[in-house]
């Protein structure tokens, strides 16, 4: 694996120093691992031997990947239901026109549902996506009810036996606990007429340590069962990604790497924790 | 697994208080655990070390001196808390309106940050202060960011510029050039342009970015910044700073838990001030930067201010009014101005929403209580008194176990709930009487349970408090 390998070749070409491992630190911490996990890593890293260092950083890494499946959901007798759940501007809506792009490449049809009645302009913008890319939108009245798009979404999702039901919800912060439990009601009111598959969170790669706790807050409210994390074609890192699947076990199963629907890839263990100091 | 800033100092000077005189190796101790907690808060690693050298350096300094205060550690506290303000901009600026009309102001930043919506917030303070602003459309990539900026323009009633419809067709440049020619000739005296979202590493759209400040100079160009971003803060700033620059930061999405700490590092490496404050998805949610407020906020005073501008909101003023004349008067504080107490907080929203804002409220044991505080709590106790007699408000000495249990009967509570809310509220009478006598201590109002005063014991002495109502005198405190 080549981790950071500048610092791991000076490291072995010499004994390590405390400045050496100041600067591994530095790195560790600037791909918003955060800071206690970078430093268990170093404390770790600091009992192996000096050639197996690198090894014993990478393999840590890689020990704090979740181990629960993350091919996304799939039912061939009834549609699979997807709910897209977020802070706000994470690129939740951008993901679910992402998802339907990945979707239809698989042969899938694909059915979405507008439940973002909140924010200006978000139904237009999922609309937009919708007949860009040739499938169905349902959408209710402005600042109308969520879950009652999201249960007339499902009723059509089944009626007209579509593989994929897409729900595009409204950005909240965790901290807001209104909001969060209208998300549980979307939930619920859509599990009235089909179970829902999959939640995933959309996390952006810029997100700091206030990550964690977002993951924790969606997870107690909507049983998120995996990650997308977005904007990764820019500078950051998306290290948080990583303290969340420790933390919670919740796996990233799909990155973010533009603003066009093909921008999407499934998650590649390898090249993420790679790109972490890269 | 992550603490918060806000606790971490707390420990840290906790344990330091505990000292009576510091040595030099208590700072380097304190350093440290201050350099955890700037790093959980996002603060960028090099943005830290340089802090920490400055606050050790000048603790050491002024070691003999601080041994000579009456608590040392205090001492240090003010040290943190002055450079942390410093840093964050000593002091809020405003907008500079250019010296002939139309003053012109240009939005940028990454993706999602909350540019648009920091336009209708903008356009909106600025037209209540008399101005006559005028939106521009020039995200013209995301979907439907013009119709976004429109629907919000509406809501404000400041027109949108608005002549592309966007979703990838038209030229945002163009866009600019005659948003502002429209605004001449329209006599608008303030011009907003809004623009689409863009990577500090997208060298193009940075390019683009560059052709729009050129084509109109704006007077002000704006950075919006999310508050929860992380390490990569400094370098996408940067970037900004050399592609586009900017003169200004606006902090947005303070209303969620996050520390912001990269609003410190983006201050520090650019040295340029944040000047506006969102604090939520409504228009209204927009206020100015307080850098002492902010520091509040990573330092763990919590952020005081602004709860109590919201208690202020909250209480209406007739209610507030009849409280403190009747406190000022020596009356006693019955159990029907207690309910009203409760409706106000109960107003002001989410308690553990409001207690989070308090004082300590980070800490370990406070943020326990925090965590399972019920929200039902206030609904029994509201239902309790609700199914008392005008005459038992005001006189709960005659609440005998007959009444109590008609009371528990009618509100569907158990005889134990009625005993400890007058249990309680006869303390917090007490409380009153004691305050009024001069003697301060703040307590939590009654229906609020026993949460540890944690405030008290480690935060600096403050201000005494302004207001006679006690539940807005123990959100002061
Ligand atoms: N560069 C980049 N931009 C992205 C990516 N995903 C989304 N965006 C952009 O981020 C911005 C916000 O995306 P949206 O999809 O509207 O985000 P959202 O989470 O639905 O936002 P709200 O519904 O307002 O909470 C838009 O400008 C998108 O084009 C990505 O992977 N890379
Ligand atoms: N909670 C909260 N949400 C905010 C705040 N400011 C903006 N938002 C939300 O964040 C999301 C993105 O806001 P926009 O104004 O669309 O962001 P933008 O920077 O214009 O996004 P792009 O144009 O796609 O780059 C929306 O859901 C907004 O409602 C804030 O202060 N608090
Ligand atoms: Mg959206
Ligand atoms: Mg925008």
């Amino acid at each position: 694996m080549a981790l950071f390998s500048k610092l791991l070749a000076k490291i072995r070409s010499s004994s390590t120093s405390e400045s050496d491992w100041a600067e591994i630190e530095q790195a560790l911490i600037e791909s918003d691992l955060g800071a206690k996990n970078a430093r268990e890593i170093i404390d770790l890293a600091k009992k192996s031997k000096g050639d197996q260092i690198d090894v014993t950083i990478a393999d840590s890494l890689a020990s704090w990947l979740s181990s629960s499946p993350r091919e996304l959901a799939k039912h061939t007798e009834r549609p699979t239901t997807v709910m897209i759940v977020g802070v706000n501007g994470t690129g939740k809506t951008t993901s679910t026109a992402k998802l339907v792009s990945h979707l239809q490449s698989e042969k899938r049809s694909v059915l979405l549902a507008a439940a973002d009645t909140f924010r200006a302009a978000a139904v237009e913008q999922l609309q937009t996506w919708g007949s860009r890319l040739g499938v169905e939108v349902i959408t209710g009245p402005a600042n109308g009810d969520a879950a009652s798009v999201a249960f007339d979404a499902a009723t059509r999702a089944q009626e007209l036996k579509i593989d994929y039901l897409i729900i595009d919800t409204a950005g909240r912060l965790h901290t807001k606990s209104g909001l969060m439990d209208e998300l549980g009601k979307v939930r619920r009111v859509v599990e009235k007429v089909l179970p829902v598959d999959e939640v995933l969170l959309v996390v952006d790669a810029t997100t700091g340590q206030n990550g964690i706790v977002q993951a924790k807050m969606f997870m107690s409210s909507v049983s998120v069962t995996g990650l997308i994390l977005t904007k990764m074609d820019g500078s950051a890192k998306g290290g948080v990604a990583l303290a969340i699947e420790r933390e919670t076990g919740t796996p990233i199963k799909f990155i973010g790497t533009g603003e066009s629907a093909k921008d999407l890839q499934v998650f590649d263990a390898e090249r993420y924790l790679d790109g972490l100091f890269h | 697994m992550f603490e918060s800033l806000s606790s971490k100092f707390q420990g840290a000077f906790a344990s330091l208080r505990s000292k009576g005189r510091l040595k030099s190796g208590d700072i380097d101790e304190i350093a440290a655990e201050i350099r955890e907690a700037l790093l959980d808060s996002d603060v960028a690693v090099t943005v830290v070390d340089h802090f920490l050298e400055r606050i050790k350096s000048r603790s050491t300094e002024a070691l003999a001196e601080l041994n000579k205060s009456t608590n040392p550690a205090n001492a240090v506290f003010e040290i943190v808390s002055s450079e942390l303000i410093e840093i964050l901009g000593g002091s809020a600026r405003r907008i500079r309106f250019a010296k002939k009309a139309p003053t012109v102001i240009l939005l940028t930043g990454l993706q999602g940050a909350g540019k648009t919506s920091l336009a209708g917030k903008l356009a909106k303070y600025l037209k209540d202060q008399g101005n006559t602003p005028l939106l521009v459309a020039s995200d013209l990539q995301r979907p439907n960011a013009v119709t976004q900026l429109q629907f919000i323009g509406e809501s404000v009633g400041v027109p949108v510029f608005a002549p592309e419809v966007g979703n990838g067709v038209g030229d945002p440049v163009k866009v600019a050039k005659n948003g502002l020619i429209f605004a001449q000739d329209k006599l608008h005296n303030i011009v907003i342009v809004d623009t689409a979202g863009r990577l500090g590493v997208d060298s193009q759209l940075m390019q683009e970015a560059k052709q729009i400040r050129d084509a109109i100079t704006p007077d002000e160009i704006l950075y919006v910044l999310d508050a929860m971003v992380g390490q990569d803060a400094v370098r996408t700033a940067l970037a900004f700073q050399e592609g586009v620059g900017f003169d200004a930061l606006v902090l947005t999405k303070l209303d969620g838990d996050a520390r912001g700490g990269a609003a410190l590092s983006i201050t520090q490496v650019t040295g340029k001030p944040i000047m506006f404050a969102a604090t939520g998805e409504k228009i209204s949610d927009f206020d100015l930067f307080y850098p002492d407020r902010m520091a509040s906020r990573i330092l763990g005073l919590g952020d005081i201010q602004t709860l109590a501008e919201q208690a202020k909101g909250a209480f209406d003023s007739d209610t507030a009014a009849k409280l403190e004349s009747k406190f000022a008067s020596g009356e006693d504080f019955t159990l029907d101005d207690f309910l009203s107490q409760l409706e106000a907080m109960k107003k002001m929203g989410s308690m553990s929403k409001l207690l989070g804002m308090l004082p300590g409220a980070n800490s370990g044991a406070m943020k326990k209580q925090l965590e399972q505080f019920d929200e039902g709590e206030l609904v029994k106790t509201q239902s309790i008194v609700q199914s008392m007699t005008p005459i038992e408000r005001s006189e709960p000495k005659i609440l005998n176990g007959s009444r109590r249990s008609r009371i528990a009967k009618g509100s569907g509570r158990q005889v134990s709930d009625v005993n400890s809310l007058v249990e309680r509220f006869s303390q917090a009478q007490k409380a009153m009487k004691q305050m009024r006598g001069g003697k301060g201590g703040g307590q939590l109002p009654p229906g609020m349970g026993a949460l540890p005063n944690i405030a008290k014991k480690i935060a600096p002495a403050k201000k005494k408090s302004r207001s006679g109502n006690p539940a807005k005198r123990a959100l002061e405190s």
